[in-house]
């Protein structure tokens, strides 16, 4: 029977396995619909570890909007570590949902939100304990319709040969959309089978079926052309733009696990997309235009989400919270709303702005002050006009300095390495930089205690961003930096002592700089390294640098391009990339305006409060800015814990 | 400048309060760290007035009493509460077990009665019945019949410092045998020790004696926890703060 419960096989399995909680379901929160009760069955899957997959807010998002339709449910599917999965195998079960261990291969849909590339294998691990094919071609009616997710979507190629389908931009209103051709599909009693399934599911906006796309590859390795192989598909997919957030207050009830999980709290979004223009950051590119949540709206959710979680902590999420038109009145009136019940409230890493600082203050009035976070990103005032992420050093240490003189103790400040241009004195100025934070610092607040971090990571440059061109650094050229940066920091023991460095090394930045900007002969690769035995990429004890570059040699050496031709090779303007053929709305000249003028350390202001500078978003996709301020506050409530 | 909490210092606590839940189902896979998260946040969800401790991170007065190990299910755990403001121990008993996932059910509730002493102090032993799935029940018997007979059975036990050997037949006060034909169940009484010999450690030391290995993982139920009386029997633990409210509802209606 389909839909059938896997526990009883499962149980006796998880006696023998670590943290056995995270494969049992039964979070706050979870929802279990009968089976035979709705027309469409969807698995929702995090390709990570439930404590990192549980907490995301897209997956939570689609999983209620879903369950609120009458004829669908959702169920929630993490990746299972190698100790269970071994048992799996050996026991002959399949991968399970975790909120009624149903078998995924019974599924109708099995969506999988990809935050980053490094996700790919325990996309194949799960195919596989599921028992659905691994190539889509394989795969017959009786199978799910595997879709792809989240910001890696914007270039799902290396995956095409793995998917069904990609959804580009916001879940909310596709999902509605393509559990209708699912639905209609199954109910005029499958016709056409598959194929005309896909076919169905390619006419949804933003729906993108890689079979239906032919790829070919000229003499220098390049991409020749992507073209249609059906006249009724479209030549480029474009993406879905949610435009009222305040129609969508998801989640509403937020899933509360058992397990302990990477963020212990509840988020709200306070608005999507970003128009800073920061030339690094893909999130800020594809989520455009800007669409703030109303102060009210925040107000509800917040006060909602805690009655129905108990959570002790909100954040307040976006790509760039202080930018919220009503922010500064935001925290204010939940500060006041919530003093006096142990309710913790926060901004994410934030821009480096003496604002910031005060916000920081105002949502910490009466609580602990230990971190706060500050992302400058490039070391170099000159680096950081290249990547469009303008402060000067002096407004950097003045603003690090209050927080310290506000009573914050701890100021973690993030960086990256291997930037387009960057020099080895770029990365060395951070050093110079955190030495005279600590040293105002030390004055300011006469303390000697507090403490700064500089955490820096390897540059990877993301499709759809002015960077889309640029080479990348090897992984010795991030190493070497990252050396002269630690020596120049412990030059002098008595400062440095109160400087932490956090460093990831140079080897899986690579490794996701070839999924990111790779096309469908990277395929391969993957495929490779998960038979070898490649999982959970983004953890660095399961992460195989030497696994992944063997599997490149030998894989891409038929089609004579290699792993440097994917990541350290500078593109030319004119090469057809892997995802011109799926449109983020951002128009491709502005982009490579953008990355001449990164070249030439220009910068771009934000279109929310100077002219539009043209980057294409609003005319293509039919949108526009929505931003406040509404004018409106928040009522007043009885709060819980008061 | 260090900076200190504004402010009065939080309420004091005037009431403790004394509860007995279980962990059923397939939440027996929750650790003691997850239950206790579990639980704070149904306390507020619930808004029992907990009393808080001072400082910038206040934390809620709880205290946890001797957590059953992951794995192992339970209709015997304990916790004391302590409240800014009274409340009927019966309503927040209802309160917390409603805004529980199901599987964390809170069975009882009851006020601590004063100079009655810690409710670890009425805790040194549990009872535990343990199915051994695919074992007959007169094998078992037998098996366990040469355990007891022992005076010692060491068994290695992985704690935090690595394995460790460790007697697991010094703590066990009883044993017998019971369950159905595939399906024995073992029950035993078994003495607190430091390290603390678990279901599995049982488990393992009958696997010493005579070879006894179930063909799937055993699955422990604790049905009691208390003190070990002179007939062998675990006391329930509050039983003498039920006994005060009782004695004391007593006085008044006398009055």
């Amino acid at each position: 029977m389909s839909g059938e419960s896997l526990y009883p096989r499962l149980e006796p399995l998880l006696a023998q396995v670590q943290k056995p909680i995270q494969y049992v379901g039964g979070e706050l929160n979870a929802q279990v619909k009968a089976w035979d009760d709705v027309a469409v069955h969807w698995a929702l899957m995090y390709p990570d570890a439930y404590e990192v997959g549980l907490p995301n807010q897209g997956l939570m998002i689609l999983y209620e909007v879903l369950n609120e339709r009458p004829d669908a449910l959702a169920e929630r599917t993490y990746a299972v570590w190698p100790d269970l999965a071994a048992l799996m195998r050996e026991h002959g079960v399949g991968q399970f949902t975790v909120d009624a261990h149903r078998p995924v291969r019974d599924f109708d849909v099995l969506g999988v939100s990809f935050a980053t590339e490094l996700g790919y294998t325990n996309l194949l691990e799960a195919l596989d304990l599921a028992g659905v094919p691994l190539h889509a071609v394989d795969r017959d009616e009786t199978h799910p319709v595997v879709v792809a997710g989240g910001h890696a979507a914007f270039n799902p190629e290396p995956v095409a040969d793995f998917v069904d389908c990609a959804v580009l931009g916001d879940g909310e209103q596709v999902v509605g959309d393509v559990t209708d051709v699912v639905a209609a599909w199954k109910e005029q009693g499958r016709p056409g089978g598959r194929e005309e399934l896909l076919a169905r599911l390619s006419r949804v906006d933003g729906v993108y079926v890689p079979r239906f796309y032919a790829v070919s590859y000229g003499p220098d390795g390049a991409i020749a052309a992507v073209t249609p192989t059906r006249d009724d598909v479209p030549a480029r997919v474009g993406k879905r733009t949610v435009m009222d957030l305040d129609e969508w207050p998801y989640p509403k009830t937020p899933l509360v696990p058992l397990a302990e999980s990477v963020h212990e709290r509840m988020s709200v979004e306070i608005f999507r997309g970003c128009t800073r223009g920061c030339r690094f950051c893909q999130a800020g590119m594809i989520t455009r235009p800007v669409r703030e949540r109303t102060i009210t709206g925040i107000g509800s959710m917040v006060d909602q989400g805690l009655r129905a979680t108990g959570y002790e902590e909100v954040g307040l999420l976006s790509l760039s919270s202080a930018d919220h038109s009503e922010i500064a009145q935001v925290a204010k009136e939940l500060a006041d709303r919530y003093e006096g019940t142990n309710t913790g409230l926060s901004l994410p890493s934030t821009r480096v702005d003496a604002f910031n600082v005060t916000l920081a203050n105002e949502l910490s009035r009466n609580g602990r002050r230990s971190g706060l976070t500050f992302a400058p990103e490039g070391g170099s005032e000159r680096i950081r006009r290249v990547i469009n992420k303008t402060v000067s050093k002096e407004d950097l240490v003045r603003t690090v300095t209050t927080a310290y003189a506000n009573g914050w103790t701890q100021v973690k400040l993030y960086f990256m390495c291997g930037l387009p241009t960057e020099t080895d004195e770029d990365v060395l100025e951070i050093a110079e930089l955190a030495v005279e934070v600590i040293r105002a610092g030390r004055e300011a607040s006469g303390r000697r205690d507090i403490r700064c971090t500089v955490s820096i990571g390897g540059f990877v440059p993301k499709p759809h961003t002015p960077f889309q061109w640029a080479a990348q650094a090897s992984a010795e050229t991030i190493d070497h930096r990252l050396r002269v940066l630690r020596q120049a920091i412990n030059a002098d023991r008595r400062i440095g002592r109160s400087i932490g460095l956090r460093y990831h090394d140079g080897k899986p930045g690579v490794i996701e700089g070839l999924l990111s900007r790779g096309d469908r002969r990277v395929g391969r690769v993957i495929e490779r390294v998960w038979r070898e035995g490649g999982r959970f990429d983004g953890w660095s004890e399961h992460f195989s640098y030497e696994r992944w570059t063997a599997a490149a040699a030998e894989e891409l050496a038929a089609f004579g391009v290699d792993l440097d031709w994917f990541t350290t090779r500078e593109r030319t303007q004119h090469e057809v990339l892997p995802w011109d053929h799926l449109d983020s709305g951002l128009d491709k000249e502005w982009l490579w305006d953008d990355w001449q003028e990164a070249l030439s350390e220009e910068e771009v202001a934000d279109c929310r409060w100077t002219p539009c500078y043209d980057c294409g978003v609003c005319p293509t996709m039919g949108t526009e800015i929505q931003i406040g301020p509404t004018g409106r506050s928040l009522l007043p409530l009885t709060v819980v814990g008061r | 400048m260090a900076r200190s909490p504004e402010g009065p210092p939080p309420p004091p606590t005037v009431q403790k309060l004394r509860l007995r839940y279980a962990k059923r189902g397939p939440l027996r896979f929750a650790s003691h760290r997850d239950l206790a998260r579990a639980l704070e946040r149904a306390l507020r969800r619930s808004r029992v007035p907990m009393a808080y401790s001072a400082g910038f991170t206040p934390h809620p007065k709880i205290s946890y009493v001797g957590a059953a190990p992951t794995g192992a299910a339970s209709e015997a755990e304990y916790l004391e509460i302590g409240l800014a403001e009274r409340r009927d121990p019966e309503e927040v008993r209802a309160a917390l077990d409603a805004s529980l996932p199901p599987g964390i059910d809170v069975l009882e509730c009851v006020e601590a009665a004063e100079g009655g002493g810690s409710l670890a102090d009425r805790i040194d032993a549990a009872r535990w019945s343990i199915e051994l799935p695919g074992i007959e029940p007169e094998h078992l018997s037998a098996v366990v019949a040469e355990f007891l007979a022992r005076d010692e059975v060491t068994v290695a036990k992985r704690t935090k410092n690595g394995l460790r050997d460790v007697d697991a037949r010094g703590p066990v006060a009883s044993a017998s045998v019971g369950g159905a034909a595939g399906r024995a169940i073992l029950h035993v009484v078994v003495r607190q020790v430091t390290p603390a010999v678990r279901p599995d450690d049982v488990v393992a030391a009958l696997a010493a004696v005579a070879d006894l290995r179930p063909p799937s993982p055993p699955r422990a139920v604790r049905e009691a926890q208390g003190r070990l009386d002179g007939s062998g029997t675990v006391a329930d633990p509050l039983g003498p703060d039920r006994e005060a409210r009782t004695r004391c509802q007593g006085e008044h209606a006398a009055v």
